[in-house]
């Protein structure tokens, strides 16, 4: 177990820099930067002092130096020049340093705040959620295959599938509002937002928590649902079943000591596929609802090319699926010891 | 022994010569089932899934509107009605007065409501507007081809059709909902495409030679399959220039959608390929010269074409749903380039939600593409099992 978990460990390091590069290449795909379209803008206000200003943060950020050079700084594996005084130092993201934003003028960790704690707390409630779902569903619906309720689950999973995230969030918040009289938007009440956390905050953020999670999690249950249903069924009728069934054993018990268990296995093996599509959903549905984790500012960012904002977001989001998958990967060596054994990585 | 022996049975010879192939011959129902081709075995099988079949022709309907669009909408996709603006959907109706009129509509009368300053709209029962059917209205450019100006319905001499409502411009949603399946339904084919391109190649390749190669390319797509696809498309379609004119920003779009969806498709080439390639014919054609290219393509993939296709079908919704979160955004296409997506960015508020909830009517084409697609690729898939 340990050589697995220090091997899967090893893989997520080429994975995470490979990660990283790709991000920080789209992010600077477009021409120009943040302050290269200030300056320009600024230029043509004629405004002196705060051009200069704007030069000379584009050259101590190194802006304008190499693409690969600004990569390697913004990772912290190269030294970048800080001050005046041309001393030199390794700063990026090894180092913990997220960068500067340049919209808000702050460090992106001060920008960032405890978004990214909220962008967790919201997916990990998400994939729970969707757990939670799909689990007893699926297993109603393979238990009772062909009958009505299998068709009306199953029809019911599809429509999560086909209607648009965004969409259902605002209908959702409307009636919400409309009929429970709940605040609009937002993941807690404004009066909390740059509060530290306590109690009351963290009741807040519940109260506000459970639209966003059943919307997103919509999506991802119908294919959670269909996938538990297919493992189930080829469980059923497997041999082991046929004996116990023969031996008088009750049928609840039976489904949930042997088959259940059985078809648990994938759907750890699952979140591989699920995460991505969480993150994906959160990131607009966290648009449409205004929530303050990363999904509305990780647009304005990227809109104004606030690169280190934008590229810190991003490798957040990107870490927190492979650490997802990497958990998953654990979970289903701790369940299955035939994949330990072969030391292949689940997928 | 209680029990009488059996009597034994009489002598029998059969008297005809004996036809050693005789039992081998088959009825005409198992012949035409053993000779049939299979993308013929396919097709039976797939018409006993009843919901595929019926999704298949909802999507044939869908695909065909888009060769027609301009006729098959009242107005034009620009066309606007200064005097109706976020005018409510028109309901056609059949009686009036407990008479047989034939399909027609109420027209509108307008109120200024004081309270809440806004127009209001309702139908006036004394304005019955029957439709006209293959008639004049609105000229178009038909395909960019030529000029004409036939509708398959339009509202009556002076008055108003719209089935969906108006948005605030003024313009007809319905008729901009069937303009915009023409984007919609077409970006997705166009993405699958590359997809398609770029899944075939690196899992042929992956798959044919195996090795170190096989390594790297499962490597990178377990990286590719890690990666949030949205945020992904999000900073891609920001990086598309803005001075790109619109239809350019289509094709970028549709290759964006394409870039992340290979990887499924790649693994899927690989697993099979690394079977089929020592098969004895996969063998004869090396031996007999056939480059690596010649082998994959002319020989190996054709033997799951069908399970190929039948997987491609079940990620065209994704893209259609992903190219409407874009447009919703406001980071996909944009006007005057029009999709079901670019429409719904028109419903973006909650204020649409409570006063004109007709706006966000362009998600009904939007649901049933979805699903008609998820069970069009079901029945496609099971039907291209040879083991089931």
């Amino acid at each position: 177990m340990l050589t697995y978990t220090i091997r899967r460990l090893l893989i997520m390091i080429p994975t995470l820099l490979v990660i990283s590069f790709v991000t920080f290449s789209i992010i600077k795909l477009p021409p120009g930067d943040f302050l290269s379209n200030q300056i320009a803008e600024l230029r043509s206000q004629g405004d002196k002092a705060a051009l200069e200003r704007a030069e000379f943060m584009r050259a101590q950020f190194g802006l304008d130096r190499p693409f690969i050079e600004q990569y390697a700084v913004w990772v912290g594996i190269w030294p970048a020049e800080r001050g005046t005084a041309g001393e030199r130092g390794f700063s990026g993201l090894l180092q913990g340093d997220w960068g500067w934003s340049f919209e808000h003028d702050l460090p992106v960790a001060d920008v960032v705040g405890d978004r990214m704690l909220l962008s967790f707390i919201l997916n990990f409630t998400v994939v729970l959620f969707t757990w939670a779902v799909a689990f007893p569903i699926g297993a109603y619906a393979a238990t009772h295959q062909y009958s009505w309720g299998d068709y009306g689950l199953t029809l019911l999973g599809y429509v999560g599938l086909a209607t648009p995230n965004f969409l259902f969030a605002l209908v959702l918040m409307y009636f919400a509002n409309v009929e429970f009289g709940l605040a609009i938007g937002g993941i807690m009440d404004p009066e909390y937002l740059d509060q530290p956390w306590s109690w009351a905050k963290f009741g807040s953020v519940l109260n506000h928590l459970w639209i966003p999670v059943i919307v997103i999690g919509t999506s991802g249950t119908a294919g959670m649902i269909r996938r538990l249903r297919a493992n189930l069924l080829d469980e059923l009728q497997k041999q082991y079943v046929v004996t116990a069934r023969a031996k008088g054993m009750p049928p609840f018990r039976l489904l949930v000591k042997y088959p259940l268990r059985m078809s648990l296995n994938p759907f750890i093996a699952d979140i591989g596929n699920l995460l991505p599509s969480v993150i994906s959903g959160s990131a607009i549905v966290a648009v449409v609802l205004s929530l303050q984790t990363s999904g509305p500012m990780l647009l304005e960012a990227l809109r104004s090319q606030d690169q280190y904002l934008a590229g810190s977001f991003l490798m957040f989001l990107a870490l927190l699926t492979v650490i997802g998958m990497f958990v998953s990967d654990l979970l289903l060596a701790a369940l299955d010891p035939r994949i330990r054994l072969t030391g292949g990585v689940a997928k | 022994m209680s029990a009488a022996p059996e009597p034994r049975l009489a002598h029998y010879v059969a008297t005809e010569p004996f036809e050693p192939l005789a039992t081998e011959t088959l009825t005409p129902e198992q012949e035409r089932f053993y000779r049939a081709s299979q993308w013929r075995i396919m097709w039976w099988k797939f018409r006993r899934h009843k919901v595929a079949l019926f999704s298949a022709w909802i999507l044939l309907f869908f695909y065909a509107s888009i060769l027609a669009s301009e006729v098959l909408s009242p107005y034009n996709l620009h066309s606007r009605d200064t005097r109706h603006i976020y005018a409510p959907p028109q309901a056609v109706h059949l009686f009036h007065d407990g008479r047989f009129v034939g399909p027609f509509v109420y027209g509108y009368s307008m109120e200024l409501n004081m309270q809440t300053m806004r127009r209001e709209f309702l139908p006036n029962e004394d304005k019955v507007q029957p439709l006209r059917f293959f008639c004049r209205g609105d000229g178009y450019e038909f395909m960019d081809l030529f000029e004409a100006n036939v509708h398959l319905v339009c509202p009556a001499q002076g008055g108003t059709f719209f089935f969906f409502g108006t948005d605030r411009l003024g313009r007809d949603v319905f008729s901009r909902i069937i303009h915009g399946t023409r984007i919609s339904l077409t970006v997705g084919l166009l993405g699958i495409a590359v997809s398609f391109l770029i899944g075939i190649t690196l899992g042929g390749i992956s798959g044919y030679y195996g090795g170190w190669i096989d390594n790297v390319i499962q490597r990178f797509i377990e990286m590719v399959r890690s990666f949030p696809e949205l945020p992904l498309w999000m900073a891609l379609s920001a990086a598309l220039p803005v001075n790109w004119s619109p239809v350019l920003i289509y094709f970028g779009i549709t290759i964006i959608l394409g870039l992340l969806d290979w990887p499924g498709l790649a693994r899927a080439v690989r697993s099979k390929l690394l079977a089929l390639r020592e098969e004895e014919f996969a063998t004869a054609a090396v031996l007999m010269g056939a480059s690596p290219g010649r082998v994959i393509a002319r020989h190996l993939l054709p033997s799951f074409a069908s399970h190929l296709i039948a997987s491609l079908t079940l990620s065209v919704p994704s893209m259609i749903l992903g190219e409407t979160a874009l447009s919703f955004l406001g980071l996909g296409l944009r006007p005057p380039v029009t999709s079901w997506g670019v429409l719904l960015n028109e419903a973006q508020n909650i204020n649409v939600v409570a006063l004109y909830p007709w706006l966000m009517l362009p998600v009904v084409p939007v649901f049933i593409v979805v699903l008609a697609f998820n069970f069009f690729g079901d029945g496609l898939r099971d039907a291209a099992d040879p083991y089931k």
